[in-house]
């Protein structure tokens, strides 16, 4: 992606430029800004990243997915953080160090035959 | 935000369970000014914000850790914000929680002591500052004498081919992104689909150093006259009867709001950024994310225009064609949901906020939208109206709030009459556009399970069975996004053909918005609620015929 934070010396609001924080995405070394989302974080650093700012794969076509509505309703961006899947990125604070995992559900195969399996 | 330390239990109010005279749910605008109202009332208020911190979708603002010298720059009526939070925080007679999410509403055996919605309990899970979705968080269960239900609205994007690649996002997220982290969602932006929201957007991208390549408006220039009036000018000097046949008096109310939309379009004109009208996004291309969006003209009833097709290279996709409501918490509490006018598909209240439900109130968009300065006056009035109801009578503020409402209300049926979708949109989706994104559902697979399905007894289609068969609206957003349009593919709801109705006077059926849970728990932490407080079933919320996940999915 290329999203883009905007230029401290250009900012109508003034913001600080603010501390740094840094991420682990997918293993992967990634910083932003304290007191941004971590989807925020990897959409700002997708330029460089290996994630090229997908969150997710969905199940069905495997198909890469970013965020959407940015606000906690879609759940589009739902990643593992800590090993605690299932958090939507983009309402989650980026926490220094976290350990980030862009999640992928592969649909379960279907297993046909199974030894010892029970018919009813 | 305040975070109160310690609640104490009230006695004889059951296992855990806390009686409160007010309860807010929702902290933006219409949330904060019915606490601040019924405060002035003099009751005792509780307010809920599923957000880190309040101000809602409008005020949504950098974090204390990352403070900016001018942020009143990103926002309109932000010395109205700054003085509701302060006064809040400040009242000991107000508790604000935030992190703070309802998400289930159940029937709380009464007590006779409170009127109203005594009858229910409000359930809340409590995440640590900046850790949403964290397993383990802090339960809440307040049993509210008056409920005030505020939760907004989100953005309603109709879907298009591509709509599901990574850079094309809503309208509000674009918005929220420059807001409260002062990142532009990417570097060429198309800013698309319809109604006076895109402006701030594309501004918002402006001002966060984003090139806009162009805003298109869906609505022609026939629908934009007829909804804003043939004299629009006479929204800015009063008099005039709008669509509504309300009579729209009061400079002072709307000034302001077009004061607003006149800095949005003087940003746009001062960057060059064309606006075009009866234009809308047919679909996006990228390899793995977006890489160019189609553009079309489209004619009266939304259809594109075979043959108008451009292809302009963009990294960033803002899309949205309006807002829908956020009912959960107002479904669960027993609120009946408008089914015609303007105001269909949204809580229905009377002109002082007070739902079908008896003890519950609503204000903002969770009723209509109309806009921030709406918000406000609602809010004020449902907050003033609850306190009111536990015995603490309201000031003569009361008439002036109405008058306001009316002018506002009359601004908004003009604005959703100028705005809203119309029944040719869906030619934009093709049979393998993705409708829920979810489950990845196409349009297609649901026109072709409808069809192999139809009876004459399930006409229109019911989105019941279907969804059970495809799954469409089954997945994590359990049909937050897609319901909508799931029910116009199949031809009910929102217009999808030109048999069903007119501008925007067809509102889908709530069906899809029904759910048990307002926002996903992980089972272990209904696992660990306290035994007596185990989860029955939601207060009035339809039996469900389908299995609704209840763990984060
Ligand atoms: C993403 C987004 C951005 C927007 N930006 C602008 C803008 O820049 N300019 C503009 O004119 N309009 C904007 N709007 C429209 C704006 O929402 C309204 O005009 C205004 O904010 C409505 O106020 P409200 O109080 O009714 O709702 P909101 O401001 O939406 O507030 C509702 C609050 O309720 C909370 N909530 C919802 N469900 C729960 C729950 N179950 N438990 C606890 N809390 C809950 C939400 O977190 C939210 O803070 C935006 C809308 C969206 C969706
Ligand atoms: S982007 Fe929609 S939930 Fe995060």
């Amino acid at each position: 992606m290329s999203a883009r934070r905007v230029d401290p010396a250009r900012d109508v609001a003034r913001t600080t430029t603010g501390e740094p924080v840094t991420l682990t995405v997918d293993g992967e070394s990634v910083t932003g800004v304290r007191g941004q989302s971590i989807a925020g974080v990897v959409m700002a650093a997708a330029r460089s990243a290996g994630t090229g700012g997908a969150l997710r794969r969905t199940a069905g076509a495997g198909a890469p997915r970013g965020v959407f509505c940015g606000i906690g309703v879609c759940f589009d961006c739902l990643v593992t953080v800590d090993g605690v899947r299932d958090v939507r990125a983009c309402q989650r604070r980026a926490a220094e160090g976290a350990v980030v995992t862009t999640q992928a559900e592969p649909l379960p195969a279907r297993v046909e035959g199974v030894e010892g399996e029970r018919r009813g | 935000m305040v975070e109160p330390a310690e609640l104490p239990g009230s006695a004889g109010a059951g296992a855990g369970v806390r009686d409160v005279e007010v309860l807010v749910v929702g902290g933006g605008p219409a949330g904060l000014a019915a606490a601040a109202a019924a405060r002035r009332g003099g009751a005792h208020v509780v307010l809920v914000e599923g957000g880190d911190d309040v101000g809602g979708q409008y005020w949504r603002h950098l974090p204390a850790e990352r403070p900016a010298a001018a942020e009143e720059r990103l926002h309109h009526g932000w010395s109205t914000f700054a003085r509701l939070r302060r006064t809040l925080a400040g009242d000991p007679g107000c508790e604000l929680f935030t992190g703070a999410s309802v998400w289930a509403v159940e029937p709380g055996g009464g007590r006779g002591d409170l009127p109203g919605a005594g009858a229910l309990v409000v359930r809340v899970l409590v995440a640590p500052a900046g850790q949403a979705d964290a397993p383990a968080r802090r339960h809440l269960a307040l049993r509210p004498a008056a409920l005030v239900v505020a939760t907004g609205a989100h953005d309603l994007t109709l879907p298009f081919p591509g709509w599901d690649l990574p850079g094309v996002v809503t309208g509000g997220a674009a918005q929220a992104f420059a807001k409260s982290e002062r990142l532009a969602v990417g570097e060429r932006v198309v800013v698309a689909g319809a109604g006076p929201f895109l402006l701030p957007v594309a501004s918002s991208l402006l001002a966060t150093g984003a090139r806009v390549l162009e805003v298109a408006e869906a609505a022609g220039p026939a629908q934009l006259a007829r909804g804003w009036g043939a004299h629009p000018h006479r929204l800015l000097t009063g008099g005039g009867p709008g669509p509504s046949g309300a009579r729209l008096s009061g400079v002072g109310v709307l000034a302001g709001k077009t004061r607003e939309l006149a800095g949005y379009v003087a940003a746009l004109a001062a960057a060059r950024v064309p606006y075009r009208t009866a234009t809308g996004v047919v679909a996006a291309r990228g390899d793995g994310r977006v890489e160019e969006v189609v553009l079309a003209r489209l004619d009266a009833t939304w259809a594109p225009v075979p043959g108008t097709e451009r292809v302009v290279a963009a990294d960033a996709l803002a899309v949205s064609h309006g807002f829908t409501p956020r009912l959960e918490v107002a479904l669960a509490a027993g609120a009946a949901v408008a089914g015609s006018g303007a105001g269909a598909g949204f809580v229905a209240v009377d002109d002082r906020g007070a739902t079908s439900a008896p003890g519950v109130w609503a204000a903002g968009e969770v009723t209509g939208i109309g806009g921030a300065d709406a918000a406000l006056v609602e809010g004020a009035l449902a907050g003033l109206a609850a306190a009111e109801a536990l015995g603490h009578p309201a000031g003569p503020e009361v008439d002036g709030l109405l008058r306001r409402r009316r002018v506002l209300r009359a601004f908004a049926d003009r604005l959703a009459a100028a705005h809203a979708p119309r029944p040719g949109w869906l030619a934009q989706v093709t049979d393998d556009t993705v409708v829920c994104r979810c489950e990845e559902v196409t349009a297609g697979r649901l026109r072709s399970v409808a069809q192999a399905t139809a009876s004459a007894a399930d006409a229109p289609a019911g989105s019941r069975s279907l969804r059970l068969t495809t799954r469409a609206g089954l997945g994590p957003c359990q049909g937050r996004v897609c319901g909508h349009a799931v029910d116009a593919v199949l031809g009910c709801g929102l217009p999808a053909s030109a048999s069903t109705g007119s501008a925007g006077s067809t509102r889908p059926p709530v069906s899809h918005q029904r759910r048990p849970l307002a926002v996903p728990v992980r089972l272990g932490e209904l696992a660990d609620l306290p035994p007596a407080t185990t989860p029955t079933s939601p207060a009035t919320s339809q039996p469900s015929s389908h299995p609704e996940p209840e763990e984060t999915p």
